[in-house]
Order: structure tokens, then C-alpha cells, then sequence
């Protein structure tokens, strides 16, 4: 079947079966592989993308019910406003580690941001819970999430 | 492998082996010689100064440092870049890092005589090695310098990747001297820097894999993508070690996208379109397996012959002193602590992208041994060496899963059957379910007490050795070096010590390394025991240890400064505890504190973690902590979860749904204090997931007055018991 999804801003026309998971619509058929597999079964949250802003594990969501909302990826997320504010908090506190599971986070952490500018720890706990890091890079999320929102003090180096 | 056993010589075994007392804490006694290996550099290095395998600087000053060891994470390739870059005296913001190729003489770890990243050792193993290179590369940039201005070599300086001549303000960049450079012979002993000159080294600098990582510009294995290439995935038999019987394919070949049915005679795979399609095919697939001779195993069988074998006498590792003579002085005291099965779940599953034509094999992979990948690709192809390119990629975890090459071999194997390139990715399940596990281990102990001391200690580790199969030449005489790593070597002062193994294999499963090693079980059953052994002496479990620490210096400062900066001794609610983990391990000298709460129903809530840690010279101090926390959290997971079970032959778990991970709102707030020091660089990685479940066992202990003696933590028995 044939589908247009707009990824980034950009049409895509794919052909694909309408069950297919946008995770591997993404990956396999746009070649977009920043978004990661992990589970399959949106325990680990490393497929989040952003369906008209709000946090999704695209490795449950079919194709065929994305429809002509905006599908915003890690590739993309930069050029938001919460987006670019988490990516930089990322690599000033140097979160990362082997990064694979960090699209993921830095997705979840971006829609925390963009609809609650100012979260609390709670809210940090809630709303990054469902995406597991094997690193264990917790420490240093929860600390750029508040220096992303500009609650945090810069550790110094 | 077949070469590197026949490149072992028993004597360089005996002479640098076990025995011979341990310069590292674990240091595996090899030197493979390279046998039928093909020169691969990474790059073409005609028009570069290419005076070693890790340094190119092209004429434009391009400076490439190529890095042997792999990126899972650990921070590695900014490390040994910041060691290469200090002796270098290159402009570290423009250095361009590169992935080695496959290549045992060129990029064997120094530890292990071949290239593998593990047992916490890039960095304390390459460091001589990597200064050196980058002296000698900064030796023959001066001298180049220095002739062309006809100056004496001694008058001129580098820095940031640049020649100076002071005297008459004149400078050359690297770039410029390049071509020269590479003429001139390299020195044999260049002149390292004295460390108090570091500009780079001891600095938290930032990493250079994060930025790409931030936005999804990274490539992992899993997202190679080769022209015309299609999509797979497998399943090998649920039993363990099973057969393929029969497969009925009808259904998969009419879905949409499945291009193409692969049966092994241990495997199907499917191939279609995307992972989808072939994931999809493989569901439909109905394939009737021979199970095999583990159709009848559980995990009780394991057990069952794990402890009747910790019943025997093992192998002497170590013995000092009288053991059994002491052990009937004073008091005696004895236990016994079992630890698990594990899974590693990477976050990145299992893959393998193959390209095979009939004289050619290429892969692209993330792993921790680039030349065992190149050698099990060769076999599986039935192609020469030299025809096998790997393409290594950054790891999306490691954890010692990618020490093994058994994804590649079924992968090239599937490719022979197919006409395109593949890629092979194997589903969350399939990654859990096939692994190769953390062994399970059953620790035997027998102390004597004497006056708030240990008199005695005789020690048994019962387990399988994952060395006898990964590396046999290194095992020798019946001793697994891993299995007693941090046993052997245990740091308190005590006068009559035995330490023994006993190998034993459980049926059906394989082992492998996983993320702490050998010290992962020896370190929870020592630090265990050791506040069993406090409590029965009426002692604070720090003082009990600070007691015994005299010869082992260096943990006994880490020790003093977790206690003052974790509160140690403060008052504390009911049913909570701090409990206190000491390790020499991996080189680095580490002691942690846990702070736990138990509530009435049994589960366990993490408040606080307190680390501190003398790892010698701290390359990059940021990296350090980073690695302490991620390793705590590592290791605090599986103390609170963590257990592969076995029925029927069948491994239970499968995905994060039933094999649980710590999640951001378990975890504690966790401190982590580097210790300044002069020492030779130690281990890292792995240490934060040794120190983490006897830490936390331990506050557990102080909370609610359980000895817990196995993992994971027993909730039920550490609920509050209904009267």
C-alpha cells in the first residue's frame, strides 16, 4: 500500500504494508536510522519520535495510522526549540554513552520540555521512566534535563 | 583461534603467568605471534607521516589517530585520542579519530597478545604503547624541523600541532613537515613527557562521539545500509543447542515483502524487504525443531550439579599460611553465596551486515574483537583471510556480549544463501534467548575470627570457565585466571589464605564475559562475607575493614573518604541501611556505599550511592565518574532483578518486559569522588557493576539484619514477617 508521511517536514511516499511499524519505515525504507530498535514492544522507549509533538514508540505505531500528522525524529528535533535546548544540555553535561538509547531520551526529555518548560523531579521521573539506558546515563539525564530548562547548575569541570 | 594456539609458548605461560604473581590485577598470560594474517591498515598511508598504526598526518595537518580499541560507550576513543594527542602535542579540537581495522599485529591488546576490548584494560594496557607512538611521532617532527631550519632539535618545541623554534621565531606545522617526517627513522625510546607537563591528560575534556550521537548521526552496526541490500532476522532452536527438523514456509513466502526462506541446520532466517516483512515471515514460518539433549533441562538441574561440584576440592589458585590450622583458631564461621545466570541485553540487539561474493567477504559490525569477527567470517564463507573486510562501527553497548563472533559466523552463513547483501538483525527476543550467559557461580567460604581479625580464609569459586573456552591457552593447570580474579589478589591483611577452583560446566548453556567478570562474583561473596564476619565480631563493618587494609594502602584511603563523604555512621530511619563494598579490582582501588530502604512488603528502594575511587592516573576524570555511575546502575540492576532461568531446555526470559532493567525514577542520586594520584592508570568500565550488588546487599543487611547469600534479592525474605 501506498502511504505519504511527512518526516522532518518532508513527504515521503513509501509502499509498504499498512501494519508495517513506522520504526521500520523509517529505517529500513527512508534510511533514516536514528531512530533506534530495542525491545519491539515499547518497554524501552529507544523508537520515540514525536507525533505532532507528543512522544510515541514507533515500534507499535503502524504506518497506516500516522496519517498526515508530523512525525518529527532525532534528526529533526534539533531544530525545535526544546529540542535544541536538550541536545545541548546533553553533550554540556556529556551524558552520552554509547549513545544508542540517548534518540530515545533526548525525544522524551524534548516533549517534557516543550510542554512543561520548568519539570520537577517527579515530573522528570514520570515523563523519562518508560526509556531504558543500559549505560545508566540516569544520573546525568535528570541533571540536563533541569540545565535544559534552565534549572540546573552547570557542574563544574 | 587455531593461531593463537599455536602461537602460545607454555613456557611464556609459565614465566608470565598466574603464578608469577599479577602486575594487573587479572593479566592473561599471552602473546599470540600473528599466523597467516594479512597487513590491513586502516587507510592508504602513501602521502601521509605515518610513523605507526595509530598516527596519520596527512600534508594538509589532517591529523588521524586511528584507535584500536573498540567504542562501546566507555569513552575510549577519547581517552587513548587524549593520550596519543598529549605525547603528540597535536591540536586535540582537530584531531580526526578512525576505527581500526581488523588486525592482531597491528592493534593487539597488549594484555592479550589479540585485538579485544574487555576486562577494563584499554587504557592501563595501551598506555606505555600509545605514548610512545606519540613521542616518537613528535620526536620526528621536531627533527624534521629542526634539519630543514638546521637548528638543533633540542632548541625546538611543539604544541597544538606545530613546531617552534623559538630562538628565531620561526614555526612549521605538522602538515608542512610531514612529507620530511616520514623519511626519517622512527626512535626506538622517544622521550615521554613528564606528567606534570600534561596539558590534556588528567582534563575532563569532552567527548568526540557525542555530538553525532546527540542527533542520530551515528552508525552503529545496526544501521549499516549497503546498496541493493535486503533485510533478516532468525530464530535458532528454543531448546539450546536444538536443531532445525522440519520447516513449512507456505505461509511466510505469500506475505508481502518476504523475499526469500533460509534453513539451516540450526537456524531459519527470513529475508525480505525490511525487518519488518522478515520479522513477519519469521512468525509465519511453522518450523519443527529437534530439541535435543537439553530438552529436559531446567534450571534446578544447574543448580543441583553446581552444588554438589563446590562440594570437591577445587584447584589451588593461591595459599598462604596455614589455612586449616587457622581456621581452628579462634572462631570459625562459614557460608556459602550463589549468583545467577545473566543476560546482557545490549541496548543495540545482535547484528551482522554481510556483503559475499565468490572471491569476497565484507562485514559491517559493531564488536569488542575485530580480528576473531574477520577469522569466524573467513570460515563461514570458506574464504582466505585476506578476502574478509570488516568495517567495525560504534557498539550501542557491549558489556562483553560482543567478545563473541557468533553473530557474524550465522549471518555470513545465511548469506550464502542469498544473492544480495543482508543485513541480520536479531529481534529483542531472539538477542535474550540465544545469548551467552554471565556464569553462574556458587562461592564457598570458611573464616576463622580472632580479636576483630581474620585469622583464617579458605576460599572456593565452583563455576564455569568462560576462559577455557573463549581463550584456552589461557587456561592453565585447571585455573580459570578470570574466575578467580579479585579472590586471588583480595586485599586484607590476613595470614593464612587458600583460594581455590573448581571448573563445572552447566548443561545446556554457554558462558561468557559480562560486564564486572570474574571479580563480579568474587567481589560480591568476599564483601558479603566480610559483613557477616564484622557483625559476628561486634564491629562497624568499615572499621572491621579499615582494620585489615594496611597492606592495600591505596583502598584504604578510597574507604576513609567514601565513610566521611557518604555520612557513614549517621543516624538513619528503620529499615534502612548504608552497606559498604572494598575492591581492588581491574588495577583501580574503589570503595561505595549504598544507602537502601526496605519496605515492609520486601522491595527495595535506593536513596543514595557513594563512591570513591583511586583508578591512578584519571585520563579523562569526567569519563571516570560517568563510567562509575553507569557501572553502579549496571550492577544495582541485576543485584534487585537480574536472573536468566532455564526450563526445559528453553531460556524464560525475553524482552525488558520480563528481564528488568533499572529505570531513571528507581535510580538514586550517586556521587562519585576521584581520588588524585600518580599511579599507573587503572581499570574503569567494569568496576561500578563489581562494587554495586555487595554494596547494596550489605545496606540490606543493615536495614532489616537478612544475610542475604544470593542474587537477585529475595523479597520475601526481607519482607516484614507477618506474626
Amino acid at each position: 500500500m501506498a502511504f505519504t508521511i511527512r518526516v522532518n517536514g518532508a513527504s515521503h511516499d513509501v509502499d509498504v504494508g499498512g501494519d508495517t511499524p513506522l520504526l521500520w519505515v523509517l529505517r529500513d525504507v527512508l534510511g533514516m536510522t536514528g531512530t533506534k530498535y530495542g525491545c519491539g514492544i515499547a518497554q524501552c522507549g529507544a523508537c520515540t519520535v514525536h507525533i505532532d509533538g507528543s512522544p510515541v514508540r514507533s515500534c507499535l505505531l503502524p504506518i497506516g495510522a500516522v496519517g498526515g500528522r508530523a512525525v518529527t525524529t532525532i534528526e529533526g528535533i534539533g531544530t525545535t526549540e526544546a529540542g535544541a535546548k536538550v541536545q545541548k544540555a546533553w553533550l554540556d553535561l556529556e551524558v552520552i554513552q554509547c549513545g544508542y538509547c540517548q534518540s530515545g531520551q533526548i525525544m522524551s526529555a524534548a516533549a517534557l520540555l516543550a510542554k512543561n518548560p520548568h519539570p520537577d523531579e517527579a515530573d522528570i521521573d514520570a515523563a523519562m521512566a518508560g526509556n531504558i539506558c543500559r549505560c545508566g546515563t540516569y544520573v546525568r539525564i535528570r541533571e540536563a534535563i533541569k540545565s535544559a530548562a534552565g534549572d540546573g547548575v552547570r557542574r563544574p569541570s | 583461534m587455531t593461531s593463537t594456539r599455536a602461537a602460545l609458548s607454555r613456557r611464556a605461560v609459565l614465566q608470565n603467568g598466574l603464578a608469577g604473581g599479577l602486575v594487573l590485577a587479572f593479566q592473561w598470560p599471552l602473546r599470540a605471534a600473528p599466523v597467516n594474517e594479512p597487513e590491513q591498515p586502516p587507510d592508504h598511508p602513501d602521502g601521509q607521516f605515518a610513523p605507526n598504526a595509530f598516527i596519520r598526518i596527512d600534508n594538509a595537518g589532517k591529523t588521524t589517530l586511528v584507535i584500536p580499541q573498540a567504542e562501546m560507550g566507555q569513552g575510549v576513543y577519547t581517552a587513548i585520542a587524549m593520550i596519543l594527542a598529549e605525547e603528540l602535542d597535536a591540536d586535540f579540537a582537530q584531531v580526526v579519530i578512525q576505527h581500526a581495522p581488523p588486525s592482531d599485529k597491528l592493534y593487539a591488546n597488549p594484555l592479550f597478545g589479540i585485538q579485544v576490548t574487555g576486562n577494563s584494560n584499554s587504557i592501563r594496557s595501551f598506555w606505555d604503547k600509545l605514548r610512545e607512538a606519540g613521542a616518537a611521532a613528535r620526536a620526528m617532527l621536531i627533527a624534521a624541523a629542526a634539519a630543514q631550519w638546521q637548528v638543533d632539535a633540542a632548541s625546538c618545541s611543539a604544541s597544538n600541532g606545530k613546531v617552534t623554534h623559538a630562538t628565531s621565531n620561526r614555526t612549521l606545522t605538522y602538515g608542512e613537515l610531514a612529507d620530511a617526517a616520514g623519511k626519517l627513522p622512527v626512535p626506538d625510546k622517544p622521550k615521554l613527557k613528564d606528567p606534570k607537563d600534561f596539558t590534556l591528560i588528567g582534563k575532563p575534556l569532552k567527548r568526540h562521539d557525542t555530538p553525532d550521537k546527540s542527533d542520530g548521526k551515528t552508525i552503529y552496526g545496526i544501521d549499516a545500509m549497503v546498496p541493493d541490500m535486503k533485510f533478516a532476522t532468525l530464530a535458532q532452536c528454543p531448546v539450546l543447542g536444538g536443531k532445525v527438523k522440519h520447516v513449512d514456509d507456505t505461509a511466510a513466502k505469500k506475505l508481502p515483502g518476504v523475499r526469500q526462506v533460509v534453513v539451516l541446520d540450526d537456524l531459519v532466517a527470513v529475508v525480505g524487504d525490511h525487518m519488518w516483512a522478515a520479522w513477519q515471515g519469521l512468525d509465519a514460518l511453522k518450523v519443527t525443531w529437534d530439541e535435543g539433549p537439553n530438552a529436559r533441562i531446567n534450571s534446578t538441574d544447574i543448580w543441583n550439579g553446581l552444588r554438589v561440584e563446590s562440594t570437591k576440592n577445587g584447584v589451588v589458585a593461591k595459599s598462604e599460611g596455614d589455612v586449616d590450622k587457622g581456621l581452628t583458631q579462634g572462631e570459625r564461621f562459614d557460608a556459602d553465596y550463589e549468583l545467577p545466570l545473566l543476560a546482557h541485553a545490549t541496548m543495540e540487539p545482535m547484528n551482522c551486515t554481510v556483503r559475499l561474493t565468490p572471491d569476497a567477504c565484507e562485514i559491517w559490525i559493531g564488536t569488542q574483537v575485530q580480528s576473531r569477527c574477520q577469522q569466524y567470517a573467513a570460515k563461514a564463507a570458506g574464504l582466505p583471510i585476506e578476502k574478509v573486510t570488516v568495517n567495525n562501527h560504534y557498539l550501542g553497548g557491549g558489556f562483553g556480549r560482543r567478545l563473541e563472533p557468533d553473530m557474524v559466523e550465522s549471518a555470513v552463513r545465511i548469506a550464502k544463501q542469498v544473492s544480495t547483501p543482508i543485513k541480520v538483525v536479531w529481534t529483542r527476543e531472539e538477542d535474550m534467548q540465544h545469548d551467552v550467559y554471565r556464569p553462574a557461580y556458587r562461592d564457598t567460604i570458611s573464616a576463622s575470627l580472632s580479636n576483630g581479625k581474620i585469622v583464617a580464609w579458605k576460599y572456593k569459586v565452583t563455576g564455569s570457565s568462560v576462559l577455557a573456552r573463549w581463550l584456552p591457552p589461557a587456561f592453565q593447570k585447571g585455573i580459570d585466571g578470570d574466575a578467580v580474579d579479585s579472590a586471588v589478589d583480595m586485599p586484607y591483611d590476613i595470614p593464612n589464605k587458600r583460594v581455590e577452583y573448581v571448573r563445572a560446566e552447566p548443561p545446556a548453556v554457554v558462558t561468557g564475559f559480562w560486564r564486572g567478570v570474574g571479580p563480579n562474583n568474587n567481589v560480591f561473596a568476599i564483601e558479603s562475607f566480610m559483613d557477616e564476619l564484622a557483625r559476628k565480631a561486634n564491629m562497624d563493618p568499615v572499621a572491621f575493614r579499615l582494620g585489615m587494609l594496611d597492606g592495600t594502602p591505596r583502598l584504604k584511603s578510597a574507604l576513609k573518604l567514601v565513610a566521611e563523604k557518604s555520612g557513614w555512621g549517621s543516624p538513619l530511619p528503620a529499615r534502612v541501611g548504608r552497606g559498604v563494598c572494598a575492591q581492588p579490582s581491574f588495577g583501580s582501588f574503589i570503595a561505595t556505599v549504598v544507602e537502601a530502604e526496605v519496605d515492609d512488603v520486601g522491595a527495595v528502594h535506593l536513596r543514595r550511592v557513594t563512591c570513591a575511587v583511586d583508578t591512578g592516573i584519571a585520563v579523562n576524570p569526567d569519563t571516570i565518574m560517568a563510567q562509575l555511575q553507569g557501572g553502579l546502575i549496571f550492577g544495582l540492576t541485576a543485584a534487585l532483578w537480574g536472573e536468566v532461568t532455564i526450563e526445559k531446555g528453553r531460556v524464560q526470559q525475553s524482552n525488558f518486559n520480563n528481564y528488568r532493567m533499572l529505570r531513571i525514577d528507581e535510580t538514586p542520586p550517586i556521587d562519585v569522588h576521584v581520588i588524585k594520584s600518580a599511579e599507573h592508570p587503572g581499570g574503569i568500565g567494569e568496576t561500578g557493576a563489581t562494587a554495586g550488588p555487595p554494596a547494596l546487599r550489605n545496606a540490606i543487611y543493615a536495614a532489616t539484619g537478612v544475610p542475604l547469600r544470593r542474587l537477585p534479592i529475595d523479597r520475601a525474605a526481607i519482607a516484614v514477617k507477618k506474626a
